[in-house]
C-alpha cells in the first residue's frame, strides 16, 4: 500500500513536469520561433498593459498559449471521460463518446456546415460550438430514452451500451448523408472537423472548456470510490452502500457535458479517451481515484504533444490532430492489449 | 435479529415467494435450503434490500428496511453474492479494502487498514495480498471475497447487530475449505452480535453446521426450525423427490442418498 502510494506520487510528479515541458516546447516551436525571454516579457506586457507587444509576443499570447491551454483541457476532458465511461460500463473498450455524444456532436456540426445558412440562426463564432454541443446532448438523451426498459423504467448498463452503438451508427450515417449532399468546401469542413482541429483556439474557448473540464473533474473525483465499488458488479456495489441510479446519472451527465463542450470546440478527437485509461491501468492499477487524477494530466500531455506533432509534420500547413492521435493511438492500443499480464 | 414478515414476490404471473415469514437469531448459523427455483436467492435479495417485496417487510432488529438508507445498511450488513466478476485487474488488497468503503470517504484510516489485514489473516489470504485478483483460482477468489465481506462488518457497532448474508458461499471451495469456512463462521458467531444467514446446497453441510434451517419449496416455507425436524426423511422426499437415509452418530447427523 505505502510503496504504491509513493510510487503514484512520484509518477504524478513526472507527469506534471512532462506537461510543463511539453507545453513550453509546443509554445516555443512552430512556424515562428519564440524565445523564453519573449514569453516573460509578453506576460509582463499583458499583465501591466504597458507598452506595445512585439509580433512574437502577440503570437505567444493570442495564438500559442490559448492553443496549448485548450489542448490541455480537451486532453484532460477526453482522458477523464474515458476513465469514467470505462468504469461505469465496466468495460475496457468504451470511449467517452460511446453513449452517442461525439457522433451527435459531429452530426450537429455537419448540419451547421451544410444547412446552416438555411436556418438563419447565427451566433457568430459560437454557432458551430453551439450546434455541436446541442447535437451531442440530443443524441445522448436519445440513447437514454431508448435504453429505458419498459418494465422497470431503469436502464441496464449493457442496454445503454448497445443503444449507444446503434444511435452512434444512426448519427454517423446522418453525417455521411450530409457530406454526400454537401458542396465541396462544405464537405471539406465536415471532414476536417471530424478529424479534430485545434487551430480555432482562442481565449473564449479556453475559458469555457477550462471551466467545464475543471468542474466536471472535481465532481468526478468525489465519486471515484463509488466507481471502484462498481468494479465488482452493480449488485455488489449496492451492498457496499452505493446508489447505482444516482451514480449513473451523475457520471453520465458530467461525461456528456465535458465531452460535448470539448468536442464542440475542437471536433472529434479519437483514441485519447480510450488509450489514456489503459496506459494508466498498466502503470498504476485500477483505482479510479488515481486514474482520474493522473488521467487528467496524462491526457493533457498527450494532446499537447499530438498537437505539436500535427503542427510540425507538414510545416507550415498542419495535420488534423485526430489523425495524429489515431495514428499513434491505434498501435499503442494494440500493443497494450497484447501484453500478457494485462487481461480481462 | 432479523425478521422477515409475510414476504411475497412475483415477476409477471410467476410467483417466486408466497407469504414467507421467518426470523433469524443472532449467534446462530441460519441456513436456507431448498431445490433449484425454490426462491432462496430471491429471498436473500429481498433481505439485502436488492429487491423490494411486493407485500410484507424485512426488519433489521425491529427497524423496517425501508427506513434504512443504503449507505447506513452497508455499515452493518455485508453480503457475499454468487459469481462475482471483476471488470478490471486489481490487487487483492484493494478488493478487500472495498469492504471498508462504506466506512470512510477519501483515503482509508488506520482502522480500515487494520480491519482488512485482520480479515485477510482470518481467511488465510494475507499471502495473496499483493497478487493480481485476475490470476487467482476460483477458490482463492472466493476466500478473498470472504475477507472483503468480513472486513465490511469487522468492528462491532454499538447497540446494533451485524449481519452477514451469504448466497451459496461454498460453491468454488474444495471440501477442506468448505469445512474450514463453516468452522470459521461458527467462531464468528461466538461474538453474540452477529446474525449469519446463508444459502447452501449441500444438505450434509447444513446437517452438520446449521443451528436453524429454513427449507423453502416453490416459494413457500416448507419447514423451519431445528435441523432434526427440518431434515426429516419425509421432508426431503416431498421437496427434493429423493430417498434419504439418516444416520445419527455422537449427536452428528449424516444423510445418504440412494
Amino acid at each position: 500500500m505505502i510503496r504504491g502510494t509513493k510510487h503514484h506520487r512520484f509518477f504524478f510528479g513526472v507527469l506534471c513536469i512532462s506537461l510543463i515541458v511539453a507545453a513550453l516546447v509546443s509554445i516555443c516551436f512552430g512556424a515562428v520561433h519564440i524565445q523564453l525571454s519573449e514569453i516573460f516579457s509578453a506576460v509582463d506586457h499583458y499583465t501591466h498593459s504597458s507598452g506595445v507587444p512585439s509580433l512574437n509576443e502577440r503570437i505567444f499570447m493570442e495564438i500559442r498559449l490559448p492553443r496549448v491551454l485548450l489542448c490541455m483541457f480537451v486532453g484532460a476532458a477526453l482522458a477523464v471521460g474515458g476513465v469514467l465511461m470505462q468504469a461505469l460500463f465496466r468495460n475496457p473498450i468504451v470511449e467517452p463518446g460511446m453513449v452517442g455524444t461525439s457522433s451527435g456532436a459531429a452530426f450537429g456540426a455537419a448540419l451547421y456546415f451544410v444547412l446552416g445558412a438555411l436556418f438563419k440562426f447565427n451566433a457568430g463564432e459560437w454557432t458551430l460550438p453551439l450546434a455541436a454541443c446541442a447535437g451531442g446532448m440530443v443524441s445522448t438523451m436519445l440513447v437514454f430514452l431508448l435504453s429505458q426498459s419498459k418494465q422497470s423504467g431503469r436502464s441496464s448498463i449493457v442496454g445503454l451500451l448497445l443503444t449507444g452503438i446503434a444511435v452512434n451508427a444512426l448519427f454517423l450515417s446522418g453525417v455521411g448523408f450530409l457530406s454526400y449532399i454537401a458542396r465541396d468546401p462544405q464537405a471539406r469542413s465536415i471532414v476536417f472537423w471530424n478529424l479534430g482541429t485545434i487551430s480555432g483556439a482562442n481565449w473564449h474557448s479556453v475559458l469555457i472548456v477550462g471551466i467545464s473540464t475543471t468542474v466536471c473533474i472535481a465532481i468526478a473525483m468525489r465519486f471515484a470510490k463509488d466507481l471502484n465499488a462498481l468494479m465488482i458488479g452493480e449488485e455488489e456495489a449496492q451492498y457496499l452502500g452505493v446508489s447505482i441510479r444516482k451514480l449513473k446519472l451523475i457520471i453520465l451527465t458530467i461525461n456528456v457535458i465535458m465531452v460535448a463542450v470539448a468536442t464542440a470546440f475542437v471536433g472529434v478527437i479519437s483514441f485519447v479517451g480510450l488509450v489514456t485509461p489503459h496506459l494508466l491501468r498498466i502503470l498504476l492499477g485500477s483505482d479510479n481515484r488515481d486514474l482520474i487524477r493522473h488521467g487528467a494530466v496524462l491526457g493533457a500531455v498527450l494532446l499537447v504533444t499530438a498537437d505539436f506533432v500535427a503542427r510540425m509534420l507538414l510545416q507550415p500547413a498542419e495535420l488534423p490532430i485526430g489523425i495524429v492521435t489515431s495514428f499513434v493511438g491505434v498501435p499503442v492500443f494494440i500493443i497494450l492489449l497484447r501484453r500478457k499480464d494485462y487481461f480481462f | 435479529m432479523l425478521e422477515v414478515k409475510n414476504i411475497s414476490y412475483a415477476i409477471g404471473d410467476k410467483i417466486l415467494l408466497d407469504d414467507v415469514s421467518v426470523s433469524f437469531d443472532a449467534g446462530k448459523l441460519n441456513l436456507i435450503i431448498g431445490p433449484n427455483g425454490a426462491g432462496k436467492s430471491t429471498l436473500i435479495k429481498i433481505i439485502c434490500g436488492q429487491l423490494k417485496a411486493l407485500h410484507g417487510s424485512v426488519f433489521y432488529n425491529d427497524r423496517n428496511i425501508d427506513a434504512l438508507s443504503m449507505a447506513g445498511l452497508a455499515r452493518i450488513r455485508s453480503v457475499l453474492s454468487q459469481n462475482i466478476e471483476l471488470a478490471f485487474p486489481m490487487q487483492v488488497s484493494e478488493v478487500v479494502m472495498m469492504g471498508r468503503y462504506p466506512h470512510f470517504s477519501g483515503r482509508p484510516s488506520a482502522k480500515d487498514n487494520l480491519a482488512c489485514d485482520e480479515a485477510m489473516n482470518f481467511f488465510d489470504v494475507n499471502t495473496l495480498a499483493d497478487r493480481n485478483y485476475m490470476t487467482l483460482s476460483g477458490g482463492e477468489k472466493q476466500r478473498v471475497h470472504f475477507a472483503r465481506v468480513l472486513s465490511q462488518i469487522w468492528y462491532p457497532v454499538e447497540d446494533q447487530f451485524r449481519y452477514l448474508i451469504l448466497d451459496e458461499p461454498l460453491t468454488f471451495l474444495d471440501v477442506r475449505y468448505q469445512f474450514d469456512f463453516m468452522h470459521k463462521v461458527h467462531y464468528l458467531l461466538e461474538k453474540k452480535d452477529m446474525v449469519v444467514i446463508g444459502v447452501v446446497h449441500d444438505l450434509n453441510l447444513a446437517a452438520r453446521f446449521a443451528d436453524h434451517i429454513l427449507m423453502l419449496h416453490e416459494g413457500k416455507v416448507f419447514s423451519s426450525g431445528e435441523k432434526k425436524e427440518v431434515l426429516s426423511k419425509e421432508n426431503i422426499r416431498s421437496v427434493y423427490q429423493m430417498e434419504a437415509t439418516i444416520h445419527f452418530e455422537n449427536n452428528e447427523m449424516n444423510l445418504f442418498f440412494r
